[in-house]
């Protein structure tokens, strides 16, 4: 879980004997970085945590009871807005298909939550501009719906 | 709104929140404090990935030459770019919310657009522990599917991405 600071905490080690003054720089840089972006994520946080409650039971239902074709764009739509960790996510991915749920549909939901982000927009849009991220979440989006499709046909669901 | 104003905005907004969890505790108030559990789920994350991953990134800032970057993510790099970004992004921790700062550096250190685009997308698509827990859950097929059709879109919509955004003199915002 807190690897990530042994593994900072030993580049700053070897840092610092190789060049101390350059270690002091980009530290100070890092830090820049990172004040100037805090109170965005502590946005985003906010954001997250409210959305995060369209729970697991709202989602069965959603994508549980549908025809497969209107499950796949719920499943796409879902999955852009909603934003949640791994461990939630595939748990529920797996109730799903034990519910016999199309994979076609997980496959929406699983990829529109990777590539899609609504909710982080806020953070994404100060390191790309607003523009660069309406159009890789766009092209996010119409990558999410190919790959369920291809989904569908590779498991039978959809015939062609 | 200047960005200084945004800013002080959202550490009120932040401290009003804080305020509303705490007090749906104190009282009982259930969605307060179903928020209030989501909220300890994504900053639990935040707290053991970001401070270090900025102390990487300043790191990264200051011993790698422009010159390795131009050379590896930039224009004369040609298709290996994309595997570097995709190798680049099977090994960053913590996702998307590290991969957006990296992809900043990279392109304000002589990346292409397509390269950092393949790079931020990927950064999602293909960490190596979220892939294997799906694996184990909806199996190796499902996975595999998803990788196979995803990595070559990514790479193929990131190059008319980056075609677009070069051809309109696109300029990513600078966050030093």
């Amino acid at each position: 879980m807190y690897k990530l600071y042994y593994i900072a905490g030993a580049a700053i080690l070897i840092s610092f004997l190789a060049d101390r003054q350059k270690t002091i720089n980009g530290l100070l840089i890092g830090w820049k970085k990172f004040s100037k972006i805090l109170g965005t994520y502590l946005k985003l946080l906010i954001i997250l945590s409210i959305i995060l409650l369209i729970s697991d039971q709202f989602i069965i239902n959603y994508l549980g009871n549908q025809a497969p074709f209107i499950g796949l764009i719920m499943g796409l739509i879902i999955g852009s807005i909603t934003m949640m960790p791994g461990f939630i996510a595939y748990p529920l991915a797996g109730i799903l298909v034990a519910r016999g749920v199309n994979y076609m549909v997980v496959a929406a939901f699983i990829t529109t939550l990777m590539l899609v982000g609504v909710a982080t927009f806020p953070v994404e849009k100060e390191y790309f501009g607003v523009k660069a991220t309406i159009w890789r979440n766009i092209a996010g989006f119409i990558i999410s719906a190919l790959i369920a499709l291809v989904t569908g046909i590779l498991y039978g669901e959809v015939l062609i | 709104m200047s960005k200084k104003m945004q800013d002080k905005t959202n550490y009120y907004l932040f401290t009003i929140f804080a305020a509303f969890i705490f007090i749906s505790y104190l009282v009982n108030f259930n969605i307060g404090k179903k928020i209030g559990a989501n909220f300890m789920i994504f900053s639990r994350d935040m707290i053991a990935i970001l401070p270090p991953a900025f102390v990487l990134i300043g790191l990264f800032d200051v011993w790698i030459s422009r010159k390795s970057i131009e050379k590896n993510f930039g224009h004369s790099s040609g298709f290996k770019k994309y595997i570097y970004a995709i190798l680049l992004a099977a090994t960053t921790v913590g996702g998307t919310f590290v991969a957006f700062p990296v992809a900043n550096t990279l392109y304000h250190k002589g990346a292409n657009y397509s390269a950092i685009f393949v790079y931020v997308s990927a950064s999602s698509l293909v960490m190596i522990p979220m892939s294997v827990m799906e694996a184990s859950i909806l199996g190796v097929k499902f996975t595999a599917i998803r990788i196979g059709v995803s990595l070559p879109l990514v790479i193929i919509s990131s190059i008319i991405l980056g075609d677009f955004f070069s051809k309109i003199n696109y300029q990513i915002p600078e966050i030093e």
